[in-house]
This record gives C-alpha cells, sequence and structure tokens, in this order.
C-alpha cells in the first residue's frame, strides 16, 4: 500500500493566504503539519522529525527566517517550495537582478556600488531621477526616488550611517515612467496562472501600498518573459512583477517566491491556493 | 462569537466566526494588531512589530 503523503506548511502569521492554503489542504484531505516559524528549532543531529515530510511549503514573513529553514530543511533532504537555492535569488534584488543579466531576461538598467561615494558617482552618470532599493525588503518598503543631487546625497548618509550593513549595498535603478501601474503574473512551474494591473497614482503601485488590482489579460509576450524569468532564478511557486517601459516593452522588476495573492485570487476567480496545494503535493510526490 | 479585551485600550474586541489562532486582528477601537493566540478560550496579544526583512 502506498504511503500517505505528509506535508509541512511553514508560516509566521496565518494571513488570509494561509487559511486559504490551509482550508485547500483539508478539503483535500491532505495530511499536514502547520509549522509557526517562532516556535520550531532544528537540531542537527536530529533531522528525523524533518525528515517526516514529504515536501515543506514555506510562507515565512521574514525572509532570513524562511531562507534558513529552507537551506536546513534542503540539507535534510526534504524537498522544499521553493528550494533554498530560489529563495536565495529572489529574495535579493540584486541577484535576481544577475540572475535575469545571465539568462538576458529584460530588466530595467541596474548600477550598484558599495560606498556612498561611488554610488553618487554612479548616479550622476544615470542621470535623474533614480530609484534606490534595498536589496532586501518587501512591500515597498524603503524604496526612494531620488530626483536631484541633493536628495541623493542624503539619502546615501542615512542608509550609510542609518541603516544595517546591507543598506550600503546601493541597488540604482533607472526611474521607469510606467503608465502608472505595474503587472504582478504568478507562474506555478511552467504554466502563467493569472495576471493583474496594480494601478496607483503613487509611483509605487504595490497593493501593500494602497495599490489596486485589475485582471490583466496573458499575452504570449508576458507568457514569454514570465516564463524566462522564472527559468532563470530556478523556477517555482512564483510572483513576477513586470513593468512596462516606454522603451524597452515589458521588464521584469522583481520576483517574489512568497507571494501574497489575497487581491490575485477573488479578482481572478482561480483557486490559486488549491492550486499551490496541487503543486506542493506534485513536489511531495516526486514529480 | 467570542470576545476579547484589547490589551493597549481595553476595548471589548469581537472575534469572527472562523478566526483561527496566528491570524491577524485590528483592534476596532484603537486600531492596534492584534494576533490571536488561541480561540478556545479566545486570547490575543499584541502583534510583533513588522521586522524590515518581512514580506513576499
Amino acid at each position: 500500500m502506498q504511503r500517505r503523503l505528509k506535508i509541512g506548511v511553514l508560516y509566521s502569521r496565518v494571513r488570509v493566504e494561509e487559511k486559504w492554503i490551509f482550508g485547500a489542504m483539508e478539503k483535500r484531505g491532505i495530511d499536514y503539519d502547520r509549522l509557526d516559524d517562532r516556535a520550531i528549532s532544528f537540531d542537527l543531529e536530529k533531522p528525523e522529525p524533518w525528515q517526516q515530510y514529504d515536501a515543506v511549503l514555506e510562507r515565512s514573513l521574514s525572509y532570513n527566517s524562511g531562507l534558513y529553514a529552507l537551506r536546513l530543511l534542503n540539507a535534510f533532504g526534504v524537498p522544499t517550495v521553493n528550494t533554498a537555492a530560489v529563495a536565495e535569488v529572489c529574495g535579493d534584488k540584486l541577484m535576481t537582478s544577475a540572475a535575469l543579466a545571465r539568462d538576458d531576461v529584460p530588466q530595467p538598467h541596474n548600477v550598484t556600488a558599495f560606498t556612498p561615494e561611488a554610488a553618487l558617482e554612479a548616479i550622476e552618470a544615470f542621470g535623474y531621477p533614480v530609484v534606490l532599493k534595498p536589496v532586501v525588503g518587501s512591500w515597498g518598503r524603503l524604496l526612494a526616488k531620488v530626483n536631484d543631487r541633493d536628495a541623493a546625497e542624503a539619502v546615501l548618509e542615512h542608509k550609510a550611517t542609518l541603516g544595517s550593513v546591507q543598506h550600503s549595498i546601493f541597488y540604482i535603478q533607472e526611474f521607469i515612467e510606467k503608465p502608472g501601474r505595474d503587472i504582478r503574473a504568478i507562474v506555478i512551474g511552467d504554466r502563467v496562472l493569472t495576471a493583474m494591473y496594480r494601478t496607483s497614482e503613487h509611483w509605487i503601485t504595490n497593493t501593500a501600498r494602497g495599490g489596486s488590482g485589475e485582471l490583466c489579460p496573458i499575452t504570449p509576450e508576458i507568457e514569454d518573459i514570465c516564463l524566462r524569468a522564472s527559468k532563470a532564478v530556478g523556477g517555482g511557486l512564483l510572483g513576477v512583477d513586470l513593468v512596462e517601459h516606454p522603451e524597452k516593452g515589458l521588464v521584469v522588476n522583481e520576483i517574489n517566491h512568497t507571494m501574497e495573492f489575497h487581491t490575485m485570487q477573488p479578482l481572478s476567480g482561480i483557486d490559486i491556493a488549491g492550486e499551490i496545494v496541487e503543486y506542493v503535493r506534485a513536489v511531495a510526490s516526486g514529480q | 462569537m467570542s470576545t476579547v479585551v484589547c490589551p493597549e485600550c481595553e476595548a471589548e474586541v469581537a472575534l469572527d466566526a472562523g478566526t483561527e489562532a496566528g491570524e491577524i486582528i485590528v483592534c476596532s477601537d484603537c486600531g492596534v494588531d492584534l494576533e490571536v493566540m488561541s480561540v478556545g478560550p479566545a486570547a490575543v496579544q499584541l502583534a510583533p512589530m513588522e521586522q524590515e526583512d518581512w514580506g513576499e
């Protein structure tokens, strides 16, 4: 008789997405454990409690907690969604940019520097405005649109003085005059499941910052760039953010490896949580 | 429907049916985020502050 699959879901908070995922697990009669990342610990000499899982779905809010948990689970031989390698690339904007550049996937023009002086020189060469982004961070936080040299000097000094050492990796991106919206697409394996426009009058169009959603048809161009972006970062369960660049056409702005979909699921009418659970089940089955 | 007392402002906050442990609710009086610690019996505490590496 075939052994019943066992799934772990690593989470920090039960957001609406986790409720939907738990509901989809229960609807399918899947044997799963809820693993609160604030309560767990990993003993390297006792991997057995973790090796009971055929797969673990990572939904941690903290990038670092999630990433290290994935590294340990993968070291224990436990398949995860996504893999530690994918989380490493997607959780760091510079690593994502490097992977996209390696595979010739269109993206905004980026420059990186490691001191405020070199960053200022790079910004001056770029021309204003530019956008400064922390390499790790989400929900549109700590993005700075820099319109002139005075602002550049102030922001760079603040980042170098007040931020953690990671803020001294200066990730500089061209400011894109986008049409008041960007595109979030959900990629599962080799399929683009659904996409939406995120509209805002603010230059940051993230729905976590008040942007609103509207369904976006999946054109062949969107499908192609999303699948290429997914492949570049290692594939899996991904939220690909696209921007309509006035000269370059579609470019990949970032890729999320633990994406939220509370706007997308009701908007698309697609049971995204169910699709996620089916994907995790396939990974657990070794497919 | 169970209710809890907000630890910040002492307002009475109702938990909707289907609320689960680990969920975040908002106090309708003071607006603070509360984490549901358990639903039977209902208990909440102030939700942890957002950290720099939180997100998608």
